[in-house]
Formats: C-alpha cells, sequence, structure tokens
C-alpha cells in the first residue's frame, strides 16, 4: 500500500495528472479475501458476515446463474472498454480493525480519510453530529460498513439504519422479504454477480407514518487496490411515512481500473415516498483515460399505492458509467421521478437514464436529464417509458437536454416509449447544443472571464436539477461540477 | 455458387431458375451482383433474431420467414390493374407514368413522356444491356446488400424496376410516377420492386411511388430505393403504401445527398399486414436539407414500422423529420428515428418529431427517436408524444354543436392534414386527402374522453 496522498487540483506535477482530489489512498491494513471469484468466495463472503443459511443459499443460486452467462457482460450501451478479467479483482477487502461501536473508535486514519473528503467545514460538523439537525452518515470503506451516526436517536423513532450484513442479523425477516424483490438476481448481468458477492451496504427501514427526522447518508469509498465494490442497499418505507437518503461515493486514482457493481432496492409502500439523492464522484481516470472506476449500477424501487420515489443523481466520476434508476409505478396514483446530472470530461463515458414502468392507473413520472459533455467524453441519456395496458390516464413527461462543451465530445439521446394505452399522455423533448456564444459574450462584457462564464452557464444550466438535492449536497454538487470541468473550457 | 441452408430452399431454387433462365442473358455484372447479393442473403438471412436486434426490436419478421413466397418472371394479365394505375392524374409534359405488375414492367399500361434530351425514365430491364447508362456503377451503389437480408434478397432477384435519370443542368421540373401493381395469385408471390434515381446537378424532380396489391391475398412486396440528389438538385419523393390488407411489405429506401441539393420524402401508409419502411438519408456535402414526412393510418392487427436515420457527415446541413400515426383496432406503430451528426459535421440543424394519436384501447406505439452527436456547435432536438383526442377541443366543437362523432372525425383528420398539407402535386394531395378521409374509423370513437 503506498503512503497517503492527496492530488489537490493545483498540483502540478501530480503522479496522475489528475485534478481529482479524492484521489488519496488510506494507509490502513485490510483483510483481503484472494483474487478471483469461484463458489468458494462466494461461501467465505458468506462466512466473513455470519450469514444464514437462506442468504448463501441465495447467493450460490445468483452465482449459478452468474456462471450460465458465461462472462457475458451486455454490449448495447453507447460504451466501449476493454473485456473486464473478473478472476482479477478482489471481491472481499475489509479494514483490520474490529467493527467499532461508536464514532470514537472508528480508526483514526479513516476518520481522517473521511474528513479529506472536502466537505465544506460547517457542513461536515453537521455531518459528525454537532448542530441539532443532523444528517446520519454510514460509512463504508470497501466492502464494509465502518460507521454509523446518530443510530440512537434513530431507533427513537424506530427507524432502522444499519449496514445491510447487520440487518442480516438482526432483522431477518424484514431482509428475506424484500431483498431480491425489486432486482431479482436474475435481473441482468451486473445484478446477478452483485447478488452472489455483495458485501456491504446500507438498510434502512421506516415504520408506518414516520417521517425519518433526519437525512440519511451512505459514504461509499473504495480503497484497496484491484478491488471490487458490490454494494447493496436496501430501503424500505412503511405505509405513510418518509425518507431522504443521500449516498456519495469517492475512490483513490489508481492507474488500473476498478469494478463498481452496485444494486439498490427502494419499496415504498402506499402513501409513503421515498427521495434517493446520490453525487457519484468514482474516480473518473486521468486526462488520457488511464484508470478510473467501471461504475455498473442497477436502482430500482417499486412505488406502491400513492407513493412516490424520487431520484436524483449528479453524475460526475466514474471513468464508465452504466446505470439506470428506474421506478415501478405499481400502484394507482404513484409518482416516479427522475432528475440526473451527468458530466463526462476527458475520456470518461456515461449510459445513463431511467425506466419509468406504469402499471397503476393514473400514474405520473417526471423525468429531467441534463448531459455535460467535455473534453473527450461520451454522454448518453437512455431511458423507457413504458405505460401498459392497465395504466389508465397515466402521464409522462421527459425532457432531455445534452450541451457540448468542445468539438471532441459525443451528447446522444436514446429514449423509448412504449405506449399500450390510448388515455395516456407522453410528452417528450430534447435537445443538444453548445453553450450560448451570445451568453459568453455578454457574460464577457461584463468582466467575466470565459472560464467562469462557462460554469456559471452550466451552472444554471443544472440548477433545476440541483434544486432537487437536499441543501448540503446542492453546494456540494455545484463544486464538484465546478472542479471536474476545469480543464475543459478558457 | 454458394448453397443455401435448408430453410431458404425454396428462394434458392426459385433463385437459380432466373439466374438459369431468363436472367442468365443479363450482362457479367449484373450477374456477379445477383450472386454475391445471394451469398449475402444465405450468410444473413430474415433479421428474425429477437434478442439483441436493436434495428427489429419491436418488429418481428417471423411471419414473412415462414411463408415460401412464390417468385416467378412470367408475365400477367396486367388489364385487371387499369383502374388502379388511373386513380388520379397528373398533366403535364414532363410526366411519365410506368406501371410494374408482379415486378415486371408493363408497356400496355404505362405512358412514358416524350422522349426528352437528358431525361431517362425507363424499365431497367430494357437498359441493362445498354452500355450507355453505364448501370453498373449505379445499381447497388447506395443500398448496400450487406448485413441487410432484406436489400440482399431484392438485389439477389433484381430483374427490372424503374430507372429515371435527369442529366446535370436539365431546367425544368420531371416528375415520374411509379406504381407497383401485385396481382392475385393462387399462390402467395414475392416482388422486388427496384426503383433508382438519379437526379443531376441542378434538377428538379419528383417521383411518385405506389404500391398496390390485392385486399385479401398474402403476399409480399420487398422493394429497394436508391435516390442520388446531385450538387443543388432537388427531389422531392412520395411513396404510397396502398397495400391488400394481409400484405406483407419492407421497403429499403437509400438517399445520398451532394452539396446544396434538397430532397424531401413523404410517406403515407394504409392497409399492409406488417409494413417496414427503412429510409437512411446521407450527406455526403454540405449545405444540405432534407424534409423527411411521413403518415400512417392503421386499424385491426396491422403493424407499421418506420425506421428513419438522417446521417449529418458534412457540415451546414439542415434535416427536418415529422412523422404521424393514428392508430386504431390492435395495431401497432413502431417509430425509429436516428439522427447522427458526426464529427466536424458543424452548423448541423436537425429537428425529429413523432406524434401519436392512439383511438383504441388495444393499439400499441413504440417510439425510438434517437440523438447521436459527436459535434458541438449544432442545434439538434427531438419531440415524441402520444395520446388521445384533447378532450377540451373536442368539447370547444361540441359546444359548437357539432356532435361527438364528427367532431371526433374532424380532429382526426386535421391531424392527419399537417404531413398530407406538404404534398406539392395538387391532385396527388387531393388523392391522399380522400382516401385518408376514407379511412378513418366510421364509428363513434371507443374512449370515454372526459376521463
Amino acid at each position: 500500500m503506498t503512503a497517503p496522498k492527496v492530488i489537490s487540483r493545483n498540483s502540478t506535477s501530480s503522479e496522475l495528472e489528475s485534478d481529482y482530489k479524492w484521489g488519496f489512498t488510506i494507509d490502513i491494513d485490510a483483510d483481503l479475501a484472494p483474487k478471483g471469484l469461484n463458489e468458494d468466495i462466494v461461501r467465505l463472503i458468506s462466512a466473513k458476515k455470519e450469514e444464514p443459511e437462506w442468504l448463501l443459499e441465495w447467493r450460490l443460486k445468483a452465482f449459478s446463474h452468474w456462471l450460465k452467462l458465461k462472462q457475458e457482460a451486455p454490449t448495447w450501451a453507447n460504451v466501449k472498454y476493454p473485456p473486464i478479467d473478473y478472476q482479477d479483482i478482489y471481491y472481499y477487502a475489509a479494514p483490520k480493525t474490529d467493527a467499532p461501536k461508536s464514532l470514537d473508535e472508528v480508526d483514526p486514519e479513516i476518520l481522517a480519510a473521511f474528513e479529506k473528503l472536502g466537505i465544506p467545514l460547517q457542513e461536515r460538523e453537521r455531518l459528525a453530529g454537532v448542530a441539532v439537525a443532523g444528517v446520519a452518515v454510514d460509512a463504508v470503506l470497501d466492502s464494509v460498513s465502518v460507521a454509523t451516526t446518530y443510530k440512537e436517536t434513530l431507533e427513537k423513532q424506530g427507524v432502522i439504519f444499519c449496514p445491510i450484513s447487520e440487518a442480516v442479523r438482526e432483522h431477518p425477516e424484514l431482509v428475506r422479504k424484500y431483498l431480491g424483490s425489486v432486482v431479482p438476481y436474475g435481473d441482468n448481468f451486473y445484478a446477478t454477480l452483485n447478488s452472489a458477492v455483495f458485501s456491504d451496504g446500507s438498510f434502512v427501514y421506516i415504520p408506518k407514518g414516520v417521517r425519518c427526522p433526519m437525512e440519511l447518508m451512505t459514504y461509499f469509498r473504495i480503497n484497496q487496490a484491484d478491488s471490487g465494490q458490490f454494494e447493496r442497499t436496501l430501503i424500505i418505507a412503511e405505509e405513510g411515512s418518509y425518507v431522504s437518503y443521500l449516498e456519495g461515493c469517492t475512490a483513490p486514482a489508481r492507474k488500473t481500473h476498478q469494478l463498481h457493481a452496485a444494486v439498490v432496492e427502494l419499496v415504498a409502500l402506499d402513501d409513503s415516498e421515498i427521495k434517493y439523492s446520490t453525487l457519484q464522484n468514482w474516480f473518473p481516470g486521468d486526462k488520457d483515460g488511464n484508470g478510473g472506476v467501471y461504475n455498473f449500477v442497477t436502482k430500482r424501487g417499486i412505488a406502491h399505492k400513492n407513493a412516490k420515489i424520487s431520484w436524483t443523481q449528479v453524475e460526475t466520476g466514474s471513468a464508465i458509467t452504466w446505470k439506470y434508476p428506474s421506478v415501478i409505478l405499481e400502484g394507482d396514483n404513484s409518482v416516479g421521478e427522475f432528475y440526473s446530472v451527468a458530466l463526462v470530461n476527458n475520456y470518461q463515458q456515461a449510459d445513463t437514464g431511467t425506466k419509468m414502468i406504469h402499471k397503476g392507473k393514473n400514474t405520473r413520472s417526471t423525468i429531467v436529464a441534463k448531459g455535460i459533455s467535455a473534453g473527450h467524453g461520451s454522454s448518453t441519456y437512455r431511458g423507457l417509458v413504458k405505460i401498459l395496458p392497465s395504466a389508465d390516464g397515466a402521464k409522462n413527461f421527459t425532457q432531455c437536454d445534452s450541451l457540448l462543451v468542445g468539438d471532441q465530445c459525443g451528447a446522444h439521446t436514446v429514449p423509448y416509449i412504449e405506449v399500450k394505452n390510448p388515455t395516456a399522455q407522453i410528452e417528450h423533448e430534447a435537445s443538444t447544443s453548445k453553450v450560448s456564444d451570445d451568453q459568453l459574450f455578454y457574460c464577457q462584457q461584463r468582466g467575466i472571464s470565459v472560464e467562469d462564464a462557462h460554469f456559471m452557464i452550466i451552472n444554471g444550466f443544472c440548477r433545476g436539477i440541483f434544486q432537487e438535492l437536499p441543501f448540503e449536497f446542492a453546494m456540494e454538487a455545484s463544486q464538484l461540477l465546478k472542479v471536474s470541468l476545469e480543464g475543459a473550457v478558457g | 455458387m454458394t448453397s443455401a441452408p435448408a430453410k431458404y430452399a425454396h428462394y434458392f431454387a426459385d433463385f437459380q431458375s432466373l439466374v438459369q433462365g431468363p436472367g442468365a442473358g443479363a450482362p457479367p455484372w449484373l450477374r456477379d451482383l445477383r450472386d454475391n447479393a445471394w451469398s449475402m442473403f444465405s450468410e444473413t438471412g430474415f433479421p428474425t433474431a429477437r434478442r439483441g436486434n436493436e434495428r427489429w426490436k419491436y418488429t418481428n419478421v417471423g411471419p414473412i420467414a415462414k411463408i415460401d413466397f412464390n417468385f416467378s418472371t412470367r408475365p400477367t394479365d396486367a388489364n385487371g390493374s387499369r383502374s388502379l394505375a388511373a386513380s388520379y392524374k397528373i398533366e403535364g409534359p414532363a410526366v411519365s407514368d410506368l406501371v410494374f405488375i408482379d415486378g415486371r414492367y408493363s408497356p400496355e399500361l404505362s405512358s412514358p413522356a416524350a422522349a426528352t434530351d437528358g431525361i431517362t425514365a425507363a424499365s431497367l430491364a430494357s437498359i441493362f444491356t445498354d452500355s450507355a447508362f453505364d448501370l453498373e456503377s449505379q445499381v447497388g451503389r447506395y443500398a448496400s446488400p450487406d448485413g441487410d437480408g432484406f436489400a440482399a434478397l431484392n438485389t439477389a432477384f433484381l430483374h427490372d424496376g424503374a430507372y429515371i435519370h435527369v442529366g446535370d443542368g436539365h431546367s425544368g421540373k420531371v416528375l415520374v410516377r411509379l406504381s407497383y401493381i401485385t396481382v392475385d395469385g393462387t399462390h402467395p408471390k414475392v416482388t422486388h420492386p427496384r426503383t433508382l434515381i438519379v437526379a443531376g446537378r441542378n434538377t428538379d424532380v419528383t417521383v411518385v411511388e405506389s404500391y398496390y396489391g390485392p385486399k385479401d391475398s398474402v403476399y409480399f412486396t420487398n422493394a429497394v430505393t436508391e435516390i442520388s440528389v446531385g450538387d443543388g438538385a432537388r427531389v422531392d419523393h412520395y411513396r404510397l403504401l396502398l397495400e391488400g390488407e394481409k400484405a406483407f411489405h419492407v421497403g429499403t429506401n437509400r438517399v445520398k445527398q451532394e452539396k446544396d441539393s434538397s430532397f424531401s420524402s413523404a410517406s403515407f401508409t394504409l392497409g399492409t399486414a406488417l409494413a417496414r419502411n427503412d429510409l437512411e438519408v446521407l450527406f455526403d456535402g454540405t449545405g444540405g436539407y432534407c424534409s423527411l414526412n411521413g403518415l400512417y393510418l392503421t386499424a385491426d392487427n396491422q403493424h407499421i414500422d418506420n425506421l428513419i436515420s438522417i446521417d449529418h457527415a458534412q457540415p451546414n446541413c439542415t434535416s427536418r423529420l415529422n412523422y404521424k400515426g393514428i392508430l386504431d383496432g390492435r395495431s401497432r406503430a413502431v417509430f425509429g428515428g436516428t439522427v447522427v451528426v458526426r464529427p466536424g459535421a458543424q452548423k448541423s440543424d436537425a429537428e425529429q418529431t413523432d406524434k401519436n394519436l392512439i383511438l383504441s384501447k388495444f393499439a400499441e406505439v413504440d417510439s425510438k427517436p434517437s440523438l447521436l452527436i459527436y459535434a458541438d456547435d449544432v442545434k439538434c432536438s427531438h419531440g415524441a408524444t402520444a395520446g388521445h383526442i384533447d378532450a377540451d377541443t373536442l368539447f370547444y366543437l361540441r359546444s359548437r354543436g357539432l356532435d361527438l362523432d364528427t367532431a371526433s372525425r374532424m380532429l382526426v383528420h386535421a391531424f392527419a392534414s399537417e404531413i398530407i398539407e406538404k404534398v406539392q402535386p395538387e391532385p396527388l394531395r387531393d388523392y391522399l386527402n380522400t382516401i385518408f378521409a376514407a379511412a378513418i374509423p366510421d364509428k363513434s370513437l371507443p374512449i370515454a374522453w372526459t376521463g
């Protein structure tokens, strides 16, 4: 393991010539399973987690299904990468310390690492629990959850917020009932892989009628070299409850690619609401496209009667993003929303979008996707709006806009619209353009530099999405955008 | 000669009787073209795969592959088709009327314009051997049989079709009507109509390509049209699909536009059990303009698939795409539109629209309007809608004293008129207006509009 290293965006002779300031590694001892994937590894992961028999069986079923897929990952997405050697990956990596009881017991190296993740100070204090109305954080390093804050406050309300491995032990009935109910193990190649080897992730349960008193947040970080991260998140909102959940992610700057294949399942029961926000900032690779995280994620929620699921994502990291947070609008009057900003720079590629499956009557969905391409980046919006015959009076509105910065990048829009009910109303619109010369001219004329003007205009382009984010995140997202775009304009 | 896989043995037998029989006297380039296309077809086959087959994602061509359609070059009695060929008249000095019965040119029904320098509108079969036309360098140049089973099959069976050539700088409008008519037969027939349109520099050409067939017979039309639009030329291409209700139709259209050229296409579909309209336009020079329009009205179990692709390979080109569908019964409409802007194709301007009006509870629309952009100084947009008649508009008309039935028909008709009104030749516009108005489902619309 190398010494901790911070690559600031002002560093001139950094080894990777990257502006990725979250690219440090943490010097801690890790417990590693041997590289490669076979039945023994699946059993080992399950044993390490002290899992019950049913879960091991579920994992093995997923693993044997994965073998049937013959390592043939889907090829329909508009992304290019060399084949992944699934036997050259560590499927389990964990910090060697015992599970900490409180934040004080967490390895100082880890605490310092999370401190370095660059959230503005007063907000970090709030995150760490100084302010009154805080944010509860679950920090996941490599495959293992290292700390969860605010547990007691949440427990008073009956809210369960813990690592999924703990939930398997403490609340097996809930996990067993809902795990794989939205994303079955055979759903797609990466979901199958995840089901076999998932290590940790967050589990959230909001009891009936409870409005979760604070934002719940999970911070994911890949640390170990050549390791894959396969987290699994399960959120259950009981009748009439509400929860806002955020996730953030970063990884060290490494020259080799790292695989991240997560699965997120949301269950919104009658009259409940789940708001899920993501700030995805995995290492995007250096200026020449070396290194970076392959982010292959399956996220899906099911909304029952009158329930609402809202996905908001800001995707600025990863060498490759392959991600389609979806909503199955199962119950009558349920609502699905998808707000996304995807930014690609240098050689990043993103193929992302959503699926809205309308089953219930009077279901509504809104999709607003903003893509920004710079450098040699390629971003694709790929979305499906499906109105089943039972979905009388369903409504969808889709808007996807792309902004191009520079003439070497690509921006693509591939929507699929399938309507099987005449009472449905579907509207889709998309546009692609570059930053308007007139706007730039106006800003420059007022004494604003070309670069600042670009940031200002791009920030304005994304404003509608940022407004959907919780306040702390909105600030961070805007900063993130600025850093990610550095060097692309001016 | 390659051997055919067992499942295409039937086509192979027909292919052999063509190349050894009436096709044996063809010039060597044509024989090579056919052989080559046949080996492509036997390799590719019909695109029946359901997985990973993006170009045919929503359309299953299994029904076409299952039937052994008969191919024949024997002349058919054409008299019964006289009324079809004369369903509307377009008058003018440079107007040619070419009629093809079961894929073969019919001199009795056709009335070509008087010979003029620089204009050729003739049957391909009559000029294959005439080296003055240099068909070798033109046929199959834009519609490659490579990887496309239907285009390959058409090329393998190439024996007749229309050739329209207007020489560089010919002034004045040229109009050609092509009617491809399939006549009732005892066994399901297949025809492979082939059209080649070459518009020279600064010319103005209008081609109306119509397909007719018997109402209640199963048959298959596998058409290929190649169009080359020269520098500064203008081509208006109308495609009328008025096939029978049990017909299968696959149309492959490939257009290449040179510098500052203008191309417009309007495709009208009525009838046909399964229709596929595959249109690709390539901007091969700067400053081109194209306007692609479509209107389809489907009922019963019909299936219409429009796959349109516009390739902005050169800068400063403008494209407009506007397709509209009216769906009734258990019909299904598929729209796949792709606009590609290549690296360096700056100042590209593209608009793409697909609007669908669904009149029945069982109809289905699958729309995929995509944009693939690799240049930054562009203006590209697309929009797609699907829905029923607007309840407020309907209410307004009813408040003026129109009954529900009249009001609905009026609104459906208005929806269709946007495309019909763009048709330039007036007799054609009137004809289309009449047949589409007649095709609007004659019943009270089954949906509770005031939901």
